[in-house]
């Protein structure tokens, strides 16, 4: 076991408390990922930054990971869509990351097939330097799609999803970039949900936006979980709890907690949980 | 009383004295540049423009950058004028005046006509040049800034490349010599093989495929030049790859892009501003060279244009342009300046060339700025 910190909990400790009284309230047929005792690490293996994770995210509702910076919420998100790729020192020690059943680091599973299903809303609103209609297009189009009235349907319907097509429906020509900060943010979700996942993940969303644009993207989350598995880091908290249906509390690369996002705030049974939540410390 | 006097005078002066050294030997860098260019427009414009000369004369000489050089004719005339002319030019002036009196008449090699064939020589290797290195360029950086491990080896080819940029250029003149003009595996459509050379000589599209080398060859001097200019291509894609941001590539990768797709729509777009303006430096420096192209490409004398000499058709053209020596207007340059004694009647050839030279790099410089410029404001993130 690591404990490489000198915050004034052990880690280690806390989750093992916690183990107990910490039933895992969701049955396994509803839910939509199964994390089953997933260590991963950065450098092949050295260290662990998650470490013997396991909850299960239920399908059709928001899931809310929050936890102190470098607690690895975000990791685990990257782990769902197999961003983690990306680093070429990246490895899943331990465990399994069941999708709908299938293990995603299986050798079979292709993770371009997986990231058409697991879409990512980014921190930093990351549209590209095209227009709208080809920035919402762009997933569709690299799946080979070409009809224009089949381009021109699922861009006009993801907009609407979005809650952006009354605002670009004029512009659909112009350059995303000239849009402000949150319409950027929601144009990204457009172009994930357009490609039409079962799942979209999250990391942070509105963290460089301002309170109106923030409460925007939270709206269109509670519209969204009607037809999406929504997966949400946050670091704010009053936003785990105005849009999450269930929270999970990391803290050093361990779950310390995981509940109803009601009882998680209100009676939590881990005291690190609620020193957390209730601000006393991260 | 004024509290904020200064208190030492001396550390004031020092502070002045240094800034003036330093402004000093800034514009003595300028100054250089100014008495370059200042000179050679003094003495080359009024080759290109005669009506700027002491003498004067028409606007433009269109001859000096239409024809071909040649031996140019000097002699006094019957009233004791100097005269000089290219020497297909005295040829019909004699012929036209049988009585006229020559005297003192002298040749000089290569300083007649004009510099069409050092141009369009100079303009076929670097699109040789450009076309086979930006291939190979865009390729080597793509591959080391975006597939590959980044590890020992990787970290390897980066120095090698970093090294080969820091070779003599007259290295890379006769390495290119050994291996492009002589090797005897390079092949050649034509359809007589040389029988000396060539190794084997297949029958193909009722000619021959000879495999006898390129010897000294447009491309052979132009793949001189790329291998020449590759690390600079490589640096300069690898710059600008690392410019795009992170989040153009995740957003692509997250969206089910393969990781071609990723590159081909969300990354290259973007980097091609940054790697066409330094192609077009690359240009320039590859134009100037004069080492890499002396063994491989360049000859002082041609009398017609490369695309007028290559003879047969289709493949067999294109294989006897490509494996056709030209001039070129460094190699011409030096030629005109090294062999050739300055005199009044040289002079033009020597002075009109290096301006034409100049001005034909500079611009090169002010698309590369332009293209910086123009792509600048047309795509920010």
């Amino acid at each position: 076991m690591v404990t490489t910190s000198s915050q004034p909990t052990d880690a280690a400790e806390i989750a093992s408390a916690s183990a107990a009284n910490n039933p895992n309230p969701i049955a396994k047929e509803d839910s939509m990922i199964e994390v089953d005792d997933v260590s991963f690490s950065y450098d092949m293996g050295k260290t662990n930054v998650l470490k013997n994770i396991s909850f299960n995210i239920p399908a059709g509702k928001v899931t809310a990971l929050i936890g102190p910076s470098g607690c690895g919420k975000s990791t685990l998100l990257r782990c769902l869509n197999r961003m983690n790729d990306l680093v070429d020192t990246s490895k899943v020690t331990t465990g399994q990351i069941r999708i709908m059943g299938q293990d995603i680091n299986a050798s079979d599973v292709d993770p371009i097939e997986l990231r058409k299903q697991v879409g990512m809303v980014f921190q930093k609103y990351n549209p590209f330097p095209k227009s709208i209609y080809d920035n919402v297009a762009y997933g569709l189009r690299i799946q080979g799609i070409k009809n224009k009235s089949k381009l021109n349907e699922a861009v006009e319907k993801s907009l609407q999803r979005a809650a952006l097509w009354s605002e670009v429906k004029d512009r659909l020509n112009s350059s995303a970039l000239g849009l402000s900060g949150g319409q950027q943010q929601r144009l990204c979700i457009a172009r994930t949900i357009a490609v039409n996942p079962r799942i979209v993940l999250m990391d942070e969303p509105c963290s460089a936006l301002d309170p109106i644009a923030t409460a925007r993207i939270e709206e269109l989350i509670a519209e969204l979980q009607e037809e999406f598995t929504i997966v949400i880091v946050t670091h704010n908290m009053q936003q785990a709890t105005r849009v999450s249906d269930r929270t999970a509390f990391f803290y050093l690369g361990e779950l310390i907690e995981y509940n109803d996002t009601a009882t998680i705030f209100a009676n939590p049974s881990v005291r690190h949980t609620e020193d957390y939540v209730s601000g006393r410390f991260g | 009383m004024n509290p904020f006097k200064s208190s030492s005078n001396a550390q004031k002066t020092k502070d002045r004295i240094v800034a003036c050294v330093l402004a000093a030997l800034t514009y003595v860098i300028l100054a250089c540049t100014l008495f370059i260019f200042f000179d050679i427009a003094k003495k080359g414009l009024p080759v290109l423009m005669p009506v700027f000369s002491e003498k004067g004369g028409e606007i433009f000489n269109s001859d000096f950058l239409t024809r071909m050089p040649e031996t140019l004719v000097d002699y006094t005339d019957e009233n004791g004028d100097k005269q000089s002319m290219a020497s297909t030019d005295f040829i019909e002036f004699t012929k036209a005046n049988p009585d006229a009196v020559i005297e003192n008449k002298k040749t000089n090699a290569y300083s007649g006509g004009g510099i069409a064939g050092p141009l369009v020589g100079t303009a076929l290797l670097v699109i040789v040049c450009m076309v086979v290195a930006l291939i190979v360029g865009v390729a080597a950086a793509v591959y080391l800034n975006e597939y590959a491990k980044q590890g020992r080896f990787v970290g390897m080819i980066r120095l090698a490349i970093m090294n080969l940029a820091g070779v003599p250029s007259i290295v890379f003149g006769l390495f290119g010599f050994a291996f492009f003009c002589l090797f005897p595996l390079l092949p050649v459509f034509t359809d007589a093989p040389n029988i000396e050379k060539s190794l084997w000589a297949i029958p193909l599209f009722g000619g021959f495929l000879s495999f006898e080398g390129w010897g000294n060859s447009l491309i052979a001097g132009g793949l001189t030049l790329a291998v020449m200019v590759l690390p600079v291509i490589i640096a300069a894609c690898e710059e600008s790859l690392k410019a795009i941001p992170k989040g153009f590539r995740e957003a692509s990768l997250a969206l089910g892009a393969t990781k071609w797709q990723c590159i081909r729509t969300a990354v290259l777009p973007y980097a091609t501003p940054g790697i066409l303006t330094a192609s077009v430096l690359g240009v320039t420096r590859v134009a100037g060279e004069t080492a890499p192209i002396m063994f491989t490409a360049a000859v002082a004398l041609k009398g017609k244009l490369p695309w007028e000499e290559a003879s047969g058709n289709g493949i067999f053209w294109l294989s006897d342009l490509l494996t056709d020596s030209v001039q070129a207007m460094p190699y011409h340059i030096y030629t005109v300046a090294a062999r050739i004694p300055r005199t009044d009647a040289t002079s033009a050839m020597q002075d009109g060339s290096v301006f034409v030279f100049l001005l034909m790099v500079m611009s090169f410089a002010s698309v590369s700025i332009y293209l910086r410029i123009h792509f600048r404001k047309k795509l920010k993130w």
